[in-house]
């Protein structure tokens, strides 16, 4: 299956990624992705992704431009996207 | 209805006297200006960077003026927000809604602001002496939102 992944604001700054294409093999994982899956998997990645994920900070998930919780299942060709609560107006 | 989200500045008079013309039933308008203050927590703000999530903003910002509109009875709504970098006494957001009467005009107007401030993706970051720095939410913006889902 194969994601798009936005970041923004601390995380994006913090992680030095903005956007990237993720592809992984359409196995029982990829099939029962959610949100926490893929920050779980994501956080593999090095101790930084681990704190900005897994971490103190909260971390909020949208999937398609539409704000979801953890659990919010991911489909192959999603754009999903991880931000700290909102802060504009 | 209509919702935009630019770097260049607004003409707030100009926006309102388009709603005062566009109905000629309507009796109320009610707004809501933001704009960049030079303190926050006690710091000095020189700057403050406005960073947003194209596609995700616009639509979320539709989404909650069809919101309001399922719940209060007004002609149109106006959602004005700006990105990009801006100084103390710059405007940041304009929300404008039009109607017969007030009541319904003056809700329709803080709940936009209400569920913009706490789903619209936009994020803050500001400059002080001791350097950049992000916003925290706030939790009084939280209790806000949750006093409309009573």
């Amino acid at each position: 299956m194969k994601i798009k992944i936005f970041y923004f604001a601390r995380l994006k700054e913090t992680l030095k990624f903005s956007t990237e294409d993720l592809e992984l093999p359409d196995d029982a994982f990829a099939q029962t992705l959610t949100i926490l899956k893929l920050k779980a998997y994501l956080a593999k990645r090095s101790d930084v992704w681990q704190q900005m994920l897994l971490g103190k900070l909260k971390v909020r998930g949208a999937i398609n431009h539409e704000l979801v919780d953890d659990n919010a299942p991911i489909a192959d060709g999603d754009e999903v996207a991880f931000f700290p609560p909102v802060t504009g107006g | 209805m209509s919702v935009r989200v630019q770097t260049e500045d607004f003409d707030a008079g100009f926006e309102l006297n388009q709603l005062r013309h566009a109905r000629k039933d309507t009796g109320a308008i009610v707004s809501f200006i933001g704009q960049v203050r030079d303190l926050n927590d006690g710091d000095a703000v020189s700057q403050l960077t406005l960073e947003h999530y194209p596609g995700m903003t616009e639509k979320t910002l539709a989404s909650i003026i069809q919101q309001a509109k399922s719940r209060w009875d007004f002609f149109e709504a106006l959602i004005i927000h700006r990105v990009g970098s801006l100084k103390p006494t710059d405007q940041i957001v304009l929300v404008a809604v039009s109607g017969a009467h007030r009541g319904e005009a003056f809700k329709a107007c803080e709940f936009i602001m209400d569920f913009l401030k706490t789903e619209a993706p936009f994020w803050k970051k500001e400059v002080t002496q001791s350097g950049e720095r992000w916003l925290e939410a706030k939790h009084a913006d939280d209790a806000a939102r949750e006093r409309w889902m009573k």
